[in-house]
């Protein structure tokens, strides 16, 4: 069951860490450009679930397809090839490697596909530009404050163009202002660059910039739209 | 909302005609809710009356008159104590969300449930709220905002309150 057009699927995901079922037939759909909330209570199966779609936990037993193959039996070169290739990511905290400079970070992910230097530090300052974090470019990550960080990783998160961004609580380490900044940023540049987004929150004025959300509860997902 | 402190409040910025009032009220605080005209002008004949505004001209063009009101020393100090004044907090103990959990609980339904439902529902609203911010200006920024925190606290409660189902539904049935 596939729902048409959709670019990521998983149907009947279960994981089991020791006794406990952090999945439990868990479903899950997006589309590109759309932004998708996943929420639950925290221990619910979000984090699990986000890992499992991004490739970097396995389940137990399920079905994950993108772009028409199955994640689920790719080898893990496969799986690790696509992450870096096709995924981007933005966690909550310590995501930037502390010795480079703001824009050797976001360049990061370009230098290690092996594009040349300058040119991936152009391309990296674009996307500084669309998050205005291009005056932090030759700082430190320990010198800049916590929201324009926060920048910087969505920043490198996007660099490489992904289809598919995974964000797990990006604005759960920042106050309400440099949130709502991030927010608006990473959706703007998702939605203009036609990536699919599927965002991990708790939070409701979060989620309220997706399109949609499921709720996972107990390692079950119930898709809200669906539900009404 | 008293609807004279704010007109008021619109005219200590400068004098107006009672339509452009009506026209400003309705840009910051009236979207949902516009104003009407009679209830315009039968708030400015009170604030005449009382003497806290006056007519600062009258303009006879083809139509009919036009007055232009303006705030006096009276109203200004108005303003300022009904700003000063702080606004008696809402015990929101009545509400029909709280009902229904406890409802739902006396009858052993899931609490889980109606959290998500009525979640989806805060949250279309909250979609449509985050859209008109986005694209709004600094006064749609802060009355969406001051609406999304209202409506994030309902669900931050509803959560709570789905998180302790075990406990309250010991106590509820006791």
């Amino acid at each position: 069951m596939t729902p048409a057009g959709s670019l990521l699927t998983a149907v009947g995901l279960t994981k089991t860490y020791g006794p406990t079922k952090a999945l439990d037939g868990a479903e899950f759909s997006i589309h590109p450009g759309e932004v998708v909330a996943v929420m639950g209570p925290s221990g619910s199966g979000k984090s699990t679930l986000l890992h499992c779609l991004a490739g970097i936990v396995t389940p137990d037993s399920g079905v994950i397809t993108y772009a028409g193959r199955e994640l689920t039996s790719m080898s893990d070169a496969e799986r690790s090839a696509l992450r870096r290739s096709e995924f981007g990511f933005v966690f909550q905290f310590g995501q930037l490697v502390p010795e480079l400079t703001c824009v050797e970070n976001v360049a990061l992910p370009l230098r290690l596909a092996g594009t040349r230097r300058k040119a991936a530090e152009r391309t990296a300052l674009s996307w500084m530009e669309r998050l205005q974090v291009e005056d932090v470019a030759d700082k430190r990550p320990g010198e800049v404050s916590g929201g324009q960080g926060q920048r910087v990783a969505v920043a490198r998160s996007l660099v490489t163009s992904p289809r598919v961004l995974f964000a797990d609580e990006p604005t759960g380490a920042l106050d309400s202002l440099n949130g709502e900044l991030v927010m608006q940023l990473l959706t703007e540049a998702a939605r203009a660059t036609n990536a699919a987004v599927v965002l991990v929150t708790h939070e409701t004025r979060v989620a309220a910039w997706s399109d949609r959300e499921i709720v996972v509860r107990d390692g079950r997902s119930r898709d809200m739209e669906r539900a009404i | 909302m008293s609807i004279g402190h704010t007109l008021l409040g619109l005219l200590e910025a400068g004098p107006r005609h009672g339509y452009d009032l009506k026209r400003a009220f309705d840009e910051k605080f009236g979207h949902d809710r516009p104003l009407a005209y009679g209830q315009v002008y039968s708030t400015m004949s009170r604030l005449l009356r009382n003497g806290l505004v006056e007519v600062d001209g009258i303009e006879s063009g083809g139509g009919p008159e036009r007055k232009r009101y303006a705030i006096t020393t009276a109203g200004v100090t108005d303003v300022e104590s009904w700003l000063a004044q702080p606004e008696k907090p809402e015990p929101y103990l009545q509400s029909t969300l709280y009902t229904k959990v406890v409802i739902a609980l006396l009858t052993g339904r899931s609490a889980a449930d109606l959290l998500d439902t009525q979640r989806a529902e805060h949250l279309r609203l909250m979609r449509i709220l985050t859209t008109r911010k986005r694209k709004g200006d600094l006064a749609d920024q802060l009355v969406c905002d001051h609406a999304l925190f209202h409506l994030e606290a309902d669900l931050r409660w509803l959560e709570l309150a789905a998180a302790r189902l075990d406990q309250l539904a010991k106590e509820v049935r006791r």
